[in-house]
């Protein structure tokens, strides 16, 4: 006799442990699961609010300078070290997750100009007005010892930019040349002037490591190597720059922070037009720092506000303001990608989100999942006129919101002269120049 | 004594001078050195008188040191002047010379013999010490050792007929403007190492960063193994056996000698590939020696016949490739026909050349030379004649334009003359009694302005109804011909000059969407529509004297040039405005939770807009995302053109009404119209856009909906009815509609189809890296989410591009990277030089497609 019974595997429908969660058979028949597009256009429309809704990117505020924070310095090997120059020519070292100061130096008299730190860690450098170049071990003096550099290095001219090298021993300063410093000796190893000049901000290329950049008050930008006698070459643009930034993936561009208010990207082979210009500040830009991915910069402004820039758009994804942040004078992006940091003029050092609307912290795999689901959705329907104005939407102070509106007015009319004075001029004479041409005067060989 | 041979030797050198001079004169009389020895020579006799002596000396070496034959008498000559030990050395110096004429210059350093406290440098014996040394001594050994070999002299001649002066060196900024500018090339060069790294970086799908990260979890056993190195004696005496053998060190599966073996070809294998290759690359070189010798033979005449053959041998494939295999037979037609376009662009076959001017002389006596340039412009009309387009089409285009006149020549005509003479310029046409509608030449412009937008709008149901006209005026057409064929000449030469200035008016408005941007498009049609309206509400009065309407008309022609000029300028602004479209929109509040939002959607509804976004113009808002692409496509196709033209001009004609003062004239253009209407009596454009309209409002009604179920409730079944109760219980009328905006307006269509709250939510312009709408519309249908997708999938999809880990540093690109990636790609490099190579063996036979002939495509 044949008995006809149900049966089932309970692999199919049974978990492993009672921590997995429940399996749920799906049917993917379209047929079942209609008006995908507006199901999703709905999500995605969910996700941008919501985007902007956790949109919290002020993380902590470091205050303890008793002067305007002028320069700051990543630590090489620790995310959580930051340390930071003040006008007063004091230094002070921040533990970042503790978000207190610990240790505070008087280096300088005068301003602090510029700090780097040595690629392995251990020490550091500083200089100042008082024209020197001083070494200081990362490590604290003992109970009752007092703070002293390893080095001091007394210049003939006052240093205002340095940097050091990626691998070597080797740092860069300037100030009314840039001059290439053996670690162990007292005098540069090298010297580089063209022209009479006073240099405001030398970096090293992080990737082609002899490489260098250097901004100079004659509104040029200059490129060094290392090992020629010679510069290589310089561009002259309409107004100076404050400083260059190399891209740290893309060994050729680098970005300068301009005082016309824009950015500019360069391709260091073809200094003729820059790459892309950035345009969003309302004020002269004084500080960018690339993201270690190499996709986007930070650029702190006069005008009281940072920004975020992808490398190759014309336009901000972001803007970080508070009331209370005066002119933003230095910035930087942390090593590991996710913060942002920040010192300006009334001596505070903030500490900001890259990603605004990013959770911090440990996520589950299926919020994981949702995050990357939700991106993808923003990205999709980003187009959508709905979902692009809220994920535009950004709030801006008054003074910034009517400059940047006054700006676009101006830029409109500079632009309709232009046109008015083509149309009635020799068909040829009055050339149409695009927005990259206009800032450079000239390539000089 | 002295005197006497002093005497002696004044006369020698009188006697001696001379072949001195001779063998100068004998000598190259150009050089310089020559010259200079005169002048030398010169002071000398200045010296003579002064000091004889060491002159004489000199004069005597000189001539020695000119030719070495005269020596045998000079050897006598200090024999008697100087003492013996003067004269032992001077023996020995004499020897020396001898032995230097032996054409080596090498000279034997005087051996010292006594060990003397001062030794000299220059080799001068302590020995001769207490002698009184000559200067003509010291001279004497100079001269001897020639001072400059003749090798060198050879050399100094040689740059001397050059006759150039050194550059001077250049100015120190030149010199480093020269090194920085090889500096930086060298360092450009350096840093563009970095371009293909770059590049993959940044089309890879996803990048993980920190990038040189190690796999996490273990590592097979075989890596581990590998940084293992034999440390002691022993160790290292085994593995150095086991290297000696090809033994396994690791443990893998196979021995490095079977993997050889594994590796290697079999002989024949490696035999039959190496003959194939050979055989390939031996035809290649026949083949392009062949190609080459043809190429180098300069006979037109040749290269004519061979085209023409080639052509013969295309169109015969290219008919067996509409039998086998259409889609790439479409594809050769478009190819032919981008051909056509270029040659036509081109100012060739348009008898305007060198060439065709001489024959244009010869033309009036010789009968070949008007035979070829007969040809030339039969070959220059076939090009300027579209190829139909699609082959499916072709059939019935055939039947529809018997006679290749209908299609106008419009093509090559820019700008439309405004002929007074032709009623269709005057922008009205005179009614016709019989018409009811009243208007027709001015509405019938505005018609096709509408109609044309219109027909972006609905596609669907006009794709029908196309097909229902073309039908219409296919009959008519036939109609038409049989009416031409009693008028026939006349008619098909007025129908082009009709023809013309409309359609390529028309033409423009049309085919401007397809070369210019998605602005321009908007911008024209904006402005048609504009143009349109002003027209139709200006011109309800049409009895108006013709010079107004003229102008009228002419006017919108201009406007719609300018407009489309305008537009151009718009585009180039939009382009530069249009980034700041992506710009934030920055606001003095600040979003805070989600009624927030609302109060944006809210405050964005309001008319301001931003001034920097640039807000798309409401026609591209009007047509869906997706129409934009049919629109265009639209746009290009011809035929549909035509058919339109066809519409327009087949417009009923009528006397004008009122008659202008143009005396004698006037008669020759009544003629002339009456032509026209009796071409176009057939054609009722008016009624058909009467049928249009009507339709377009039946299709808004309410309908009637019946929702009955039959058997619910009830019973059913065949030829059971459900019962009265039910069935008007379940039949639904939907809403009536809002009025419709044109119901006053007597011809004018205005689409209702556009639908205000749907649209807020649709994308107005195809977004920057898509290129056709078709693509952009089918990444938007395909959903992402878990909902329509495996959980592979989704995964897979929603990988985000860039990946960071909190907490790890991520460092700068250094110089390892590159070099293992230059290194992956070199692998990747020889392995697809590889695989290039198996298949250019595997066709052996080089390519011969004929290349496309655009003399092809003549029609029948």
């Amino acid at each position: 006799m044949k008995v006809k019974v149900l049966s089932r595997n309970p692999d199919d429908y049974v978990r492993e442990t009672k921590h997995d969660i429940q399996r749920v058979p799906r049917n993917y028949d379209p047929a079942l699961h209609p008006f995908e597009v507006p199901r999703e256009y709905v999500r995605a429309l969910n996700a941008t609010k919501l985007e902007r809704v956790l949109a919290k990117p002020f993380v902590a505020s470091l205050d303890g300078h008793r002067d305007g924070v002028n320069c700051m310095a990543k630590h090489a090997t620790s995310l959580s070290t930051l340390i930071s120059g003040a006008c007063d020519g004091e230094i002070k070292v921040w533990n970042l997750t503790k978000h207190n100061c610990v240790r505070t130096i008087q280096a300088h008299e005068g301003f602090v100009r510029g700090m780097v730190v040595r690629f392995c860690g251990t020490s550091f450098f500083s200089i100042g007005d008082d024209k020197t170049i001083k070494q200081w071990s990362m490590e604290a003096p003992g109970y009752g010892m007092l703070e002293e550099p390893i080095n001091t290095v007394l210049g003939k001219t006052v240093f205002t930019g340095l940097d050091h090298h990626q691998k070597e021993g080797t740092f860069a300063t300037c100030g009314q040349h840039v001059d290439i410093w053996d670690e162990q000796r007292s005098t540069p190893i090298r010297s580089f002037s063209w022209g009479v000049e006073s240099f405001s901000s030398v970096r090293f290329n992080p990737v082609e490591t002899e490489v260098l950049a250097s901004c100079a008050s004659d509104r040029s930008i200059v490129l060094y190597d290392m090992r020629e006698s010679t510069p290589l070459k310089k561009v002259i643009m309409t107004m100076r720059s404050n400083t260059v930034s190399w891209n740290p993936m893309e060994a050729y561009y680098f970005t300068c922070a301009n005082e016309d208010y824009n950015l500019y990207t360069y391709d260091m082979r073809y200094l003729e037009k820059p790459v892309t210009v950035h345009m969003d500040h309302v004020s002269a830009v004084l500080d960018v720092d690339y993201s270690p991915t190499g996709r986007e910069f930070v650029s702190a402004s006069f005008d009281k506000s940072i920004r975020i820039f992808a490398k190759d758009t014309r336009h901000s994804r972001e803007v970080y303001h508070t009331k209370r942040m005066q002119h933003v004078v230095c910035v930087k992006w942390s090593a590991d990608n996710k913060y942002v940091m920040s010192g300006s003029d009334e001596m505070n050092i903030r500490l900001w989100k890259a990603n605004a609307a990013e959770k911090l912290g440990v996520l589950s795999h299926r919020e994981k999942l949702a995050a990357n689901y939700n991106q993808k959705l923003k990205e999709k329907f980003q187009h959508h006129p709905k979902v692009k104005r809220i994920a535009r939407h950004r709030h801006l102070p008054k003074n910034i919101y009517t400059d940047a509106k006054e700006h676009t007015v101006m830029r409109e009319a500079r632009r309709r002269k232009e046109r008015n004075v083509r149309k009635h001029s020799k068909p040829g004479a009055v050339p149409e120049k695009s927005e990259r041409e206009k800032h450079v005067v000239a390539v000089v060989k | 004594m002295a005197k006497l041979i002093r005497n002696n030797k004044v006369g020698k050198t009188g006697a001696k001078k001379k072949p001195d001079k001779k063998t100068r004169t004998e000598k190259t009389p150009d050089t310089k050195t020559a010259v200079k020895k005169r002048k030398s020579g010169g002071k000398r006799k200045s010296s003579q008188k002064i000091t004889q002596k060491p002159t004489v000396e000199k004069l005597e070496l000189d001539y020695v040191d000119d030719d070495g034959l005269v020596h045998e008498g000079d050897e006598n000559i200090p024999s008697e002047d100087e003492e013996d030990v003067g004269d032992e050395r001077k023996h020995q110096k004499l020897l020396e010379a001898i032995s230097a004429l032996g054409g080596k210059n090498k000279r034997k350093l005087a051996e010292r013999s006594e060990a003397t406290l001062q030794i000299s440098e220059f080799t001068v014996d302590a020995k001769g010490e207490g002698d009184r040394i000559n200067m003509s001594d010291l001279i004497q050994t100079i001269s001897k050792t020639p001072a400059v070999s003749s090798q060198t002299k050879s050399h100094l001649k040689k740059l001397k007929l050059n006759e150039k002066t050194v550059d001077s060196p250049l100015s120190k900024p030149e010199t480093q403007r020269i090194q920085r500018n090889v500096a930086f090339q060298k360092t450009s060069e350096q840093v563009s190492r970095w371009q293909s790294i770059v590049k993959q970086n940044l089309k890879a799908e996803q990048l993980v960063f920190p990038l040189n990260q190690e796999a996490p979890g273990p590592k097979p056993l075989e890596h581990v193994v590998c940084g293992w190195t034999a440390r002691t004696p022993l160790e290292q005496e085994i593995f150095a056996l086991l290297f000696a053998n090809k033994q396994p060190i690791h443990n893998t599966t196979r021995t490095p000698m079977e993997e050889e073996s594994l590796k290697a070809m079999s002989l024949e294998d490696a035999k039959i590939r190496r003959a194939e290759l050979q055989k390939a690359r031996a035809l290649q070189s026949y083949y392009e020696a062949k190609a080459r010798r043809e190429k180098s033979i300069k006979s037109k005449k040749y290269h004519k016949v061979q085209n023409k053959a080639k052509c013969k041998d295309f169109v015969k494939q290219f008919d067996e490739m509409v039998k086998s295999d259409p889609v790439a037979a479409l594809e050769e037609l478009q190819k032919l026909e981008l051909g056509r376009m270029k040659e036509r662009m081109s100012l060739k076959h348009q008898n305007s050349g060198k060439w065709a001017k001489s024959k244009a002389i010869m033309a009036k006596y010789d009968l070949g030379a008007r035979k070829a340039m007969q040809q030339q412009l039969e070959v220059n009309k076939d090009l300027t004649q579209k190829l139909a387009a699609t082959l499916e089409d072709e059939q019935e285009e055939r039947e529809e334009e018997a006679d290749p006149d209908m299609l106008p020549d419009f093509v090559n005509d820019v700008e439309p003359p405004l002929n007074p003479d032709n009623p269709w310029m005057r922008g009205k046409l005179s009614r016709e009694a019989g018409a009811e509608t009243g208007d027709s030449a001015e509405p019938a412009a505005r018609d096709i302005l509408i109609e044309e937008e219109e027909e972006e709008e609905e596609e669907e149901t006009e794709e029908t109804e196309e097909e229902v006209l073309l039908r219409g005026f296919a009959a008519r057409r036939s109609q038409r011909r049989a009416m031409e064929t009693v008028n026939e000449p006349v008619t098909s030469g007025d129908m082009e000059t009709v023809n013309e200035p409309v359609t390529s008016g028309d033409m423009e408005t049309v085919n401007e969407p397809v070369t210019s941007g998605d602005m321009e498009t908007e911008a024209t049609t904006e402005e048609n529509k504009a143009e349109a309206e002003k027209v139709a509400v200006s011109d309800d009065d049409d009895d108006d004297d013709q010079e107004e309407e003229l102008s009228k008309f002419t006017n919108l022609f201009q406007e719609l040039a300018e407009s489309r000029k305008e537009a151009d300028a718009a585009a180039v602004e939009a382009e530069v405005c249009d980034p700041e479209a992506e710009q934030l929109q920055q606001a003095l509040f600040r979003i805070q939770n989600l009624e927030d939002m609302d109060l944006l959607d809210r405050d964005e509804q309001g008319p301001p807009a931003e001034p920097g976004s640039a807000e798309p113009p409401p026609a591209a808002q009007e047509s869906e995302g997706g129409n934009t692409g049919r629109k265009r496509k639209r746009g290009i196709d011809l035929n549909e053109v035509l058919t339109k033209e066809a519409k327009v001009i087949q417009v009923p004609l009528a006397p004008r009404a009122v008659e202008d003062a143009e005396g004698a004239a006037a008669s020759v253009e009544e003629e002339q119209r009456d032509i026209i209407k009796e071409a176009f009596a057939g054609d009722d454009v008016v009624s058909d856009f009467l049928r249009d309209k009507r339709r377009d409002e039946d299709a808004g009604k309410p309908k009637v909906l019946d929702l009955t179920l039959p058997g619910w409730g009830d019973w059913g079944g065949l030829g059971v009815q459900p019962p009265r109760r039910k069935r008007r219980r379940f039949r639904v009328r939907t809403a009536p509609p809002p009025p419709r905006k044109d119901r006053a307006l007597a011809s004018v269509i205005i689409s209702e189809k556009r639908d205000r709250s749907v649209s807020m939510h649709q994308v107005g312009a195809l977004p920057h890296p898509f290129v056709q709408p078709e693509h952009f519309e089918v990444t938007m249908r395909t959903p992402v989410g878990a909902t329509w997708n495996t959980r592979q999938t989704v995964r897979k999809i929603t990988m985000p591009k860039v990946v960071t880990k909190m907490g790890a540093i991520i460092q700068p690109m250094s110089r390892d990277d590159l070099l293992k990636h230059t290194k992956r790609r070199e692998a990747d490099g020889t392995s697809a030089a590889a695989q290039k190579q198996k298949d250019a063996s595997q066709n052996k036979r080089p390519n011969r497609r004929p290349r496309n002939n655009k003399k092809k495509h003549k029609k029948n």
